[in-house]
């Protein structure tokens, strides 16, 4: 196995991550705080506490779940649809590198990104907030597995796109909305019944409700269901990539 | 001498477009290939799919024996490539973007090699500047830094002095030269025939997807070889007579020259036409011949198929 490539791509993604560092950083670290200080302060305190938790701690999992997703999908797409725009992908392709390396150092570095937000995001919610950490593996797992299903998705999203707006158009109007929708801000018990059945529709709030129980030890579904929602789209992704390197789906002519 | 490249009975279609049409090709190894064609004739798919930019629907390409389809990892880690545009990202160093290319195949950093293959091509005192600052010709030389990073044994080159300026031509020339004394099989496509005259051992010339010759550089030449002997005249000529009978003579444009083409200036042929000049009282001054370049048999045959 060619583990030296691997770790190239993934080396070549993280410099591009160390070159653009304010804005990966600095700007997820600014808009969170704003959250806080609207959702958390203004509009929290009007708020009755959530399954003994107060809103304020109640929005962290989501808030630290809507940042990676979302970074985790735009890094990954953003890393293969880059050198596919360029032209520079020619080097990967022609080089003896195997799908599986690849996908390791693509994926691998968007999803390093990603979690270093992540982590960011959750220091920064203790500037606003206190709150101990029920389950720290948990959280951490979740973090990693969260962090690299997305990228693999993300992956799939820049491979697949042409052009730059078809690269933003699945984040921006599915993923973000999903995120939303998903408990991010709210638990699905302060919905009315019809739409609590069709949350249990959204992907993403299994993700959300999962994390969360890592953090207060209460969700709204069992934390098994939520282990085995991310394992399954994880493997789904997977697979997508599989047959995507196997038939050069927009990679090879 | 040992084949490097085997390619038998190639094609690849895009759509409905035949982009290569059942090609068979054996490159040598240590030779210096050169392999000619008009626009769209074939020579980028051919070498993508050596490289394995893209696969051939039917038939079969080895590279030392390996399969490049099923052994792709063993073909790809024998070839450098540089393409025909220059897809670079331009975000990053000059000497990062080499070790990039090294790191692909699975080789460890290694500053002596890529120092050297930078002052090489000239391009030692921008490695820490980014590639956006190059100018065209310096990135040429990069995307041929970024080929040769990783030692390659076979070095493919597509049209890789278009649009680069004379002294960096030769240059690249020059690099290609010495590649070659060190062994490394080169495959040139160019549009440049002056380029291929001047450094192949063996062409081959490729045309709407079919390979239509492969020869040896001095076979082809003395082969396919037509002598023009331009006889230049005393005084300016209107059409005279003894031209209808003969086609292989012209008049240029100002009436001042005869031009022969495929007479040998030894040939009795050259005799019996300066006889007939004397015997109609035409005078001349100069009697010039010179062997047509790769570039008018190329035309030839090309035209011709």
């Amino acid at each position: 196995m060619n583990i030296q490539a691997a770790i190239t791509i993934y080396k070549f993604e993280m410099a591009r991550f160390r070159r653009t560092i304010f804005q990966s950083l600095v700007a997820p670290i600014i808009t969170t705080s704003l959250y806080f200080v609207v959702f958390g302060a203004a509009i929290g305190s009007k708020i009755e506490s959530i399954n003994g938790v107060s809103y304020g701690s109640f929005i962290v999992p989501g808030l630290i779940m809507l940042y990676l997703m979302t970074e985790s999908i735009n890094n990954a797409a953003f890393g293969i649809y880059f050198p596919k725009f360029v032209g520079s992908i020619f080097e990967v392709l022609s080089a003896p590198v195997s799908s599986l390396e690849a996908t390791v150092g693509y994926v691998g570095a968007a999803a390093s990104k990603s979690t270093i937000i992540g982590l960011m995001i959750f220091l920064t919610s203790n500037l606003f907030v206190t709150h101990d950490i029920k389950y720290p593996l948990v959280m951490a797992v979740f973090i990693i597995l969260t962090a690299i299903t997305f990228s693999l998705f993300g992956f799939i999203i820049g491979i697949w796109a042409q052009n730059w707006e078809k690269l933003s158009i699945i984040p921006t109007l599915l993923v973000t909305p999903l995120v939303f929708l998903g408990g991010s801000f709210y638990s699905i018990d302060m919905l009315p019944e019809f739409w609590q059945k069709v949350s249990l529709l959204n992907p993403v709030f299994y993700l959300i409700s999962g994390f969360r129980w890592s953090f207060f030890g209460t969700s709204e579904i069992p934390i098994a269901l939520s282990i085995v929602a991310i394992l399954s789209f994880m493997a789904i992704c997977l697979l997508v990539i599989a047959i995507i390197f196997k038939t050069g789906y927009r990679l090879r002519t | 001498m040992k084949s490097q490249i085997s390619i038998e009975n190639v094609s690849k279609v895009f759509g409905t477009h035949k982009a290569l049409n059942n090609v068979s090709l054996e490159i040598k190894k240590g030779e210096i290939f050169a392999l000619l064609g008009p626009n769209g004739a074939g020579k980028t798919t051919l070498i993508s799919a050596i490289c394995g930019l893209c696969r051939q629907s039917t038939g079969t390409i080895k590279v030392n024996d390996f399969n490049t389809l099923s052994q792709y990892k063993e073909t790809r880690n024998q070839i450098g490539l540089v393409p025909q545009e220059l897809p670079l990202d331009g975000f990053e160093s000059v000497y990062n973007s080499c070790q990039f290319s090294r790191g692909l195949f699975g080789l460890k950093d290694n500053r002596d090699h890529i120092e050297k293959i930078l002052k090489t091509l000239s391009l030692f005192d921008k490695r820490d500047e980014q590639i956006f600052g190059l100018s065209g010709g310096m990135k040429r030389r990069l995307l041929i830094a970024k080929a040769l990073a990783h030692e390659p044994k076979i070095l493919f080159l597509d049209e890789p002095t278009a649009g680069v300026d004379v002294s960096l031509r030769r240059d690249i020339w020059r690099l290609i030269e010495d590649q070659k004394k060190m062994g490394v099989t080169i495959i040139l496509t160019t549009h440049y025939i002056e380029e291929a005259e001047q450094l192949a051992d063996r062409v081959g010339i490729i045309n709407k997807g079919e390979i239509i010759l492969v020869k040896e550089k001095t076979t082809l030449m003395s082969e396919f070889s037509k002598k023009t002997t331009f006889i230049r005249l005393s005084k300016k000529l209107k059409h005279p007579s003894f031209m209808k009978k003969n086609k292989k003579i012209s008049l240029t444009e100002n009436g001042m020259t005869l031009k022969l083409v495929g007479i040998n200036d030894t040939s009795n042929e050259l005799q019996s036409i300066v006889n007939l000049l004397s015997q109609n009282g035409i005078a001349f001054t100069e009697i010039n011949t010179v062997d047509n370049s790769l570039e008018d048999i190329f035309l030839d045959l090309v035209e011709t198929q």
